[in-house]
């Protein structure tokens, strides 16, 4: 649909792709919240939880391959992350950390795999729905294990500092905590997605168009699309990496609220 | 929505404004992927975990078990052959010793045989020299009194001097010689 825009669009001069890109029409008119990103969530739920419930299904004391993969994933989460970061208590954040990294990551891969191409945390929604949930997690716990007064006070008169610092330091740290914090998880989130679709869409589509233009540009085209799979593979990683960097992120704020002191 | 936000932005797309319909999808997608990661997953993996390391562990207590029980028996059996070396040569040294015994014993009895018979010989031998002696000495006074009394012509009846004369006679004789 969007090459038939194109060569429309050919004879009218190279149209950017933009933020429009990332606005998708309703699949049926008449249900209009059901959009592409929405199916893909609705995927990535499916898929993961069949991957993970056929992989821990024997829970085999010799696992086959493909429960040594689940439990790779799983193992990483466990003890790379959050048995480093919370410590004793980490076990009751498991299965949150461990949703948090999986959910993301596939939705993340959705960006680079045939016929779906879409990074569904490209759709702010998304992104800031996990924030928001982070959010309501390390604020809970925190309470819950320092009280309510205990929790803000630990937030905004962090001890062990000269009294005069804490008219630059109260505020800092209450809007960091309450304000900075979710939105820098869930717009890092976001822009990556959103950037790295984007930055893809123009070489895919620049490549395009340039195919279309004269000789000389039919010539530069391949490049375009070469340095487009090339930077398939970058965002592969930078995929990985963001999953994993709000994972960590999430676990860290956990920790933070756990400690008895910032 | 979409339509609201795009004319509040002035017609322009605002990529950072959210969707009503995306925030609640993305929350109740996530939601249910936590329940089921939850229920189903983490417990299975944790099980698989638990029985692995229990499983390494009673290994590694077994494998010491067995180590341990090694070490006991190879204890016991260089026990075992040091004590049959030194019964060994206990009875080696024994055998050596009542080897030399016996030798030793015989070599007496042997000598002591040998000294015996010896003995018996000279015994026999003096006897019969002593026999002989005495019966020549008989003989030979018997024969010389005949003789003496044939020449002196006088009968030697006394006995006991013609003893004397036969010893004197002998006495005699043995001197010449």
């Amino acid at each position: 649909m969007r090459s038939v825009t194109n060569l429309r669009s050919a004879g009218e001069g190279f149209v950017p792709p933009g933020a429009k890109d990332f606005v998708l029409p309703p699949i049926f008119d008449s249900i209009p919240w059901l959009t592409k990103p929405i199916l893909l969530v609705a995927l990535s739920v499916i898929l993961v939880s069949v991957f993970f419930i056929l992989s821990s299904r024997k829970a085999a004391m010799v696992p086959s391959k493909l429960q040594f993969a689940g439990e790779g994933v799983y193992g990483f989460i466990r003890n790379g992350m959050a048995k480093d970061v919370i410590g004793p208590e980490f076990m009751r954040f498991v299965p949150f950390l461990f949703t948090l990294f999986t959910f993301v990551l596939v939705n993340n891969w959705f960006a680079i795999v045939p016929m779906l191409q879409f990074p569904t945390f490209s759709r702010v929604g998304f992104a800031y729905a996990l924030a928001l949930i982070t959010y309501v997690v390390y604020h809970s716990v925190g309470v819950k294990k320092q009280g309510l007064f205990g929790y803000i006070k630990g937030i905004a008169f962090m001890p062990g500092v000269p009294k005069p610092i804490y008219l630059l330091l109260t505020p800092i740290e209450i809007a960091t905590f309450f304000i900075v914090r979710p939105f820098t998880l869930g717009l890092r989130l976001f822009a990556n997605m959103f950037a790295g679709h984007l930055l893809l869409l123009v070489f895919f589509l620049g490549g395009e168009h340039l195919l279309q233009g004269v000789i000389g540009l039919k010539i530069v085209s391949p490049f375009a699309f070469i340095a487009g799979i090339g930077l398939t593979f970058f965002e592969f990683m930078v995929q990985c990496l963001q999953a994993y960097i709000f994972t960590l992120l999430s676990a860290l704020y956990i920790a933070g609220s756990l400690a008895d002191e910032h | 929505m979409q339509r609201f936000i795009e004319i509040a932005a002035g017609g322009e797309l605002n990529p950072l404004v959210p969707h009503t319909s995306e925030l609640i999808a993305g929350t109740i997608a996530f939601t249910l992927l936590f329940l089921v990661l939850r229920s189903k997953v983490v417990p299975m993996f944790e099980k698989a975990y638990a029985a692995r390391t229990e499983a390494i562990e009673s290994g590694i207590e077994r494998a010491e078990k067995a180590q341990a029980e090694a070490a006991s028996a190879l204890v016991q059996y260089t026990d075992q052959l040091s004590k049959a070396q030194e019964e060994s040569q206990a009875i080696r040294e024994e055998a050596r010793i009542q080897g030399a015994a016996i030798i030793e014993e015989l070599r007496a009895k042997a000598q002591e045989d040998a000294a015996r018979i010896l003995a018996n010989a000279h015994a026999s031998i003096e006897a019969e020299r002593e026999q002989a002696i005495t019966s020549l000495r008989n003989e030979v006074g018997a024969l010389a009194v005949d003789l003496a009394s044939k020449i002196v012509g006088e009968a030697l009846d006394d006995q006991a001097r013609q003893s004397r004369i036969v010893d004197r006679f002998l006495d005699d004789l043995e001197k010449s010689k």
